[in-house]
């Protein structure tokens, strides 16, 4: 019996153990060569979708941990997903490379403050960042927010702080971020569908 | 896209024309391939630089960057000259046969109504002869010299094949061999794709590019078809989503629009863009209009929209101006700006003419910038040496740096260029203290909120009052903003067929939006979104059957509108309702409703004999060859040549106001930082490699090692005039800016014969920057001038002018 390493995978995920599939002779070459476990055997299965161009490939996220509370998922392996009607399972260069993008040592962890006039950053909370950036939004906006133009109509704007959105944010996040800065008022809004 | 990635591979002819999918869209790309394997067909490639996707075309035309509209218009010319156009089509399904008004006018440039001190257009002229009964008036017989056929004809038999060739330095016997190309599918059974990208958008006169092909497309009966249409790859994963929920200045979610100050009200804002039929019996779904309004309202508003209160109009920002990008910064420039959030964005990469974006984002008070990496706009006050020549010290900017998760570590959809909203799942946490999007905007909204519900301030109605109904108020959940956007019945809706019967009870969410009323009784935040959540996940799904065999993947997640696959599709069938291509049969008439594997895009039980035309969102129910008064710059595409033109002047026209856009808008300052062509003499623009997308892989290891050095594209003829090596370092100057990078050497960029003397292009790739595990590198906006496309101000990156000075070995 011959199997793809896909349909192995979709064999041990259904629950029997790869080991005891290898024993019985049911596993791919690769695997068995390894001195190892393969390590995606164990491993996590997660549909997303590549972040970049506009393709919108499905990709499977292989991770280690199990999904239970106090185990942190992380990703292994990143590949392309072969149900997927339009990449039929390949990734260009950039999609190939993903967990290079997950991974990258230029990923921001904590939040952080660029005092006036200095040249380096300064790790803060989150609540003091989001209390200041609070007061400092509903400021802007008390001082030069407009209720009537000079005809006397209502216009309900503000104009002095601007907003542009994320261009891989989900729906989910466009969807929010305008509800909530409409409703301030703002009227300068874009995303990079703009540029 | 009006169709869908793998329904490229239905089509006989592929005119790549303003993108580069073999590099950018490589998987998409595959489709293309696949035509050509299984359906024979041929493709074209028309590019300033012989690009991968040119490399396996059949047919490659060279032109000069920002010269589309003169090729595509002599391609029209082409057509109309020799009858290959799809008659039967042409007549029922356009408006060739309509009637303009007689004051319409163009002549030497310009278009009827045009004022040059405010650089703007009264469009009256450029609208149908009404009759008495307010109907358009028509001639099928296409005769009218006033006919939209007769207006295009004349229009564009300045497009002669000299003209083009002299215009765009394309070779005329190339241009005229893609004519011919393109011609052969005017027959019912062959259809062409057109695949466009930022090389169409990125102009002066972007939109217009665009429609040129919609025109060619109309006139060749390719819209509506399995392998036709007119299809935008667009260049990020969910700008398609992020426009379709609206965030951009002057819309609203799903295509509706904001306010302008004149609409002081609420019936005055819906009157206009409650689009009344313009020809008997046609449907002008635009006409619902109030209903997609008042449901956002509700959406949004919840119980604080009412009948009474015009359903909250009045907590609506009313626009007194554009607010783009582009004046954004402009304003930010004047000081007149105090503070911005950047979400995963980096505008002082992605906008034009960096020194000014720098000198603006200098003049905030506070900067906020969320996102998953370190970007050049949070470190803009960093001195990074020659990339980055800024004194932190005179920075007074106050900046906020938010760690946010990536596209991985949440739950949620993105909407791709074939319009499928396809959900994904979370497979990590984010590195360190990062937090979602949605958890970041919970956190601060809630506290904004907190703060006026306590100490009140400027208008407070519209945020403490705003619907917040999520479980955790700090942490909205995915799920929970997907049913929002989708809609639910807030009370009991009747049935339409029988009134005593409900169709949805109140509470449930909505299957389409047809069931969206403007009486308060629904709420529906994104209409053109209703149906992707019901009463399950429709953006979750995965099934990969594809009984049609057409690859329209129906039951693989959800397509907007009504997981429709080909947009307009009602125009593939004759007006008897029977498919023009038996073997392109995505829906049909079969003497009760329109059925068919694609979801119908027409009312299902309206008969085609009773004149009901496909394109149902026009008033008028035929696809528009003339635009009417939709254009800034004009009803019919023009050529124009770039702000920054390599020959200074356009050969078409006379007056130097028709030289360039004339309803473009540029600011003074931006004005005077534009270069001529005695100082700048060659073509340049701005492209994307395979192994980087934007500025974000340059932080991944490996496309950093894959293309770890900035370099700058030159052609051989260029190279050799000016003494330069491959791989020596180079300088290339532009009136606004200058970067020092590598000389790559090539053939694929070669000079062309434009109005009499040689044009050199210069390519310059975008990716690298001052941060990043690549070498650092300039900013490629650096060079770039700011001027934007006449109607939705996407600046020229695509079209612009410098000059090269050799400096030497590395």
């Amino acid at each position: 019996m011959t199997l793809s390493r896909r349909q192995f995978l979709k064999l041990t995920a259904s629950g029997v153990g790869a080991t005891s599939l290898g024993a019985l002779g049911f596993a791919p070459g690769r695997a068995l060569a390894d001195v190892r476990n393969f390590k995606l055997a164990s491993a996590t299965q997660t549909r997303n979708t590549c972040p970049y161009c506009s393709v919108g490939c499905g990709i499977i996220m292989y991770g280690l941990g199990d999904r239970s509370k106090n185990a942190r998922l992380r990703l292994v392996h990143i590949e392309g997903d072969p149900d997927h009607p339009v990449n039929r399972g390949t990734l260009c260069p950039k999609g190939a490379s993903l967990l290079d993008f997950v991974n990258s040592p230029d990923r921001l962890k904590f939040p952080e403050y660029r005092a006036p006039g200095t040249s380096q950053w300064q790790r803060v909370t989150w609540d003091w960042a989001l209390d200041r950036i609070a007061r400092l939004l509903k400021e802007d906006r008390d001082k030069n927010f407009t209720v009537r133009n000079a005809a006397g109509l209502p216009v309900n704007r503000w104009t002095t702080v601007g907003m542009l959105a994320a261009s891989a944010a989900s729906n989910e996040v466009g969807y929010l971020t305008h509800k909530i800065f409409r409703a301030m008022g703002m009227t300068a809004i874009d995303n990079q569908a703009r540029v | 896209m009006t169709n869908h990635w793998t329904d490229i591979k239905n089509a006989n002819v592929i005119v790549v024309m303003g993108g580069n999918p073999a590099e950018a869209h490589p998987c998409g790309f595959k489709w293309v391939t696949e035509a050509k394997a299984h359906n024979k067909a041929r493709l074209i490639v028309i590019d300033p630089r012989f690009t991968r996707t040119a490399a396996v075309a059949d047919q490659y035309v060279p032109i000069r960057p920002g010269t589309d509209i003169a090729f595509l218009g002599g391609v029209i010319n082409y057509l109309v000259s020799n009858d290959a156009i799809q008659h039967a089509y042409v007549r029922a399904y356009t408006n060739a046969p309509f009637i303009v008004r007689q004051d319409y006018a163009f002549d030497d440039g310009i278009f009827s109504g045009y004022d040059e001190a405010s650089r703007k257009y009264d469009r009256s002229s450029w609208v149908y002869e009404l009759g008495p009964d307010g109907y358009a008036k028509v001639d099928p017989t296409l005769q009218d010299p006033r006919c939209v056929y007769q207006l295009l004809k004349k229009h564009y038999s300045r497009y002669t094949p000299e003209m083009v060739s002299s215009i765009t330095g394309a070779p005329k016997e190339d241009f005229l061999a893609a004519c011919k190309t393109i011609a052969s599918t005017a027959t019912p059974d062959r259809t062409m794709t057109s695949l466009y990208a930022l090389g169409w958008t990125q102009h002066t006169v972007g939109s217009q590019n665009i429609r040129a092909m919609a025109v060619v497309q109309l006139l060749l009966g390719n819209m509506g078809m399995a392998g036709g249409g007119v299809n935008a790859l667009r260049g990020h994963s969910n700008i398609q989503g992020l426009t379709d929920v609206g965030v951009l200045s002057d819309l609203l979610p799903g295509y509706l629009t904001m306010p302008q100050e004149k609409d002081k009200d609420l019936d005055t804002y819906l009157a206009p863009r409650t689009l009344k039929p313009l020809r008997p019996g046609q449907l002008s779904y635009w006409q619902n209009y109030p209903k997609f309004f008042v449901s956002l309202q509700k959406a949004w508003w919840g119980d604080a929209a009412t009948k009474e209160n015009g359903f909250a109009y009045e907590y609506l920002p009313k626009l007194d101006r554009l607010y783009d990008i582009l004046t954004v910064f402009e304003l930010m420039h004047q000081g007149k700006v105090n503070g911005y959030i950047c979400q995963g964005f980096n505008p002082l990469a992605a906008a034009p003419n960096k020194a000014k974006s720098s000198e603006a984002l200098s003049k905030l008070k506070f900067l906020v910038v969320i996102d998953p990496l370190v970007t050049e706009t949070s470190n803009f006050w960093r001195n990074a040496g020659e990339h980055n020549p800024v004194d932190p010290a005179r920075i007074e900017t106050e900046v906020f740096r938010l760690p946010s998760s990536c596209f991985a570590e949440e739950d949620g959809s993105l909407t791709n260029s074939s319009r499928w909203l396809q959900w994904h799942f979370k497979g990590a946490e984010p590195p360190g203290e990062g937090k979602t999007d949605l958890e970041i905007l919970g956190e601060l909204f809630d506290r904004v909120r907190a703060l006026y519900a306590k100490d009140g301030g400027a208008f407070p109605d519209p945020i403490v009052r705003l619907a917040w109904p999520y479980v955790l108020p700090r942490a909205p959940s995915p799920e929970e903003i997907a049913r929002e956007y989708n809609g639910r019945a807030l009370a009991d809706l009747p049935d339409p067929k029988d009134r005593t019967k409900i169709a949805v009870k109140r509470g449930e969410q909505l299957t389409t939006f047809a069931q969206l009323a403007d009486d308060g009784s629904t709420a529906a935040g994104c209409w053109i979104y209703t149906g992707s959540f019901t009463d399950k996940n429709n953006m979750a799904r995965r099934e990969t059957d594809d009984p049609s065999g057409l690859g329209l993947a129906p039951g693989w997640a959800w397509a907007w509108p009504l997981n429709r696959r080909i947009l307009y599709n009602a125009a593939s069938c004759d007006p008897t309702g029977k498919p023009w291509d038996p073997r392109r049969a995505v829906v049909r008439w079969n003497g009760e409703k329109w059925v068919g594997p694609d979801v119908p895009d027409f009312k299902l039980d309206q008969p085609p004999e009773s004149g009901m035309a496909p394109f149902i969102m026009n008033a008028e129910g035929v696809g528009r060859i003339f635009a009417l008064d939709k254009m800034a710059e004009g009803p019919l595409p023009e050529h124009y040549e770039p702000f920054e033109s390599p020959i200074g002047k356009n050969p078409l026209h006379q007056r130097p106001v028709a030289s360039t856009n004339p309803a473009a808008r540029i600011f003074p300052d931006d004005r005077a930082a534009l270069g001529t062509a005695d100082k700048f003499p060659h073509a340049a623009t701005t492209y994307r490699l395979t192994e980087h997308f934007h500025f974000w892989t340059k932080h991944a290891r490996i496309p950093a090692v894959l293309q770890p050095e900035q370099f700058v594209e030159i052609g051989e003829a260029l190279a050799r005039e000016k003494g330069i090596r491959q791989g020596e370092r180079i300088k290339v100057r532009s009136n606004r800016g200058e970067i020092i990078a590598k000389a790559l050497v090539t053939k694929r960029l070669r000079p062309l014969t434009v109005a009499g003397r040689t044009v050199h292009t210069v390519g310059i790739p975008i990716h690298w920057g001052f941060e990043g595990l690549t070498h650092p590198g300039y900013l490629a906006n650096t060079l770039t001038p700011v001027v934007g496309d006449a109607n939705v101000q996407t600046p020229e990156f695509k079209a612009f002018i410098v000059t090269v000075e050799k400096l030497g070995v590395a």
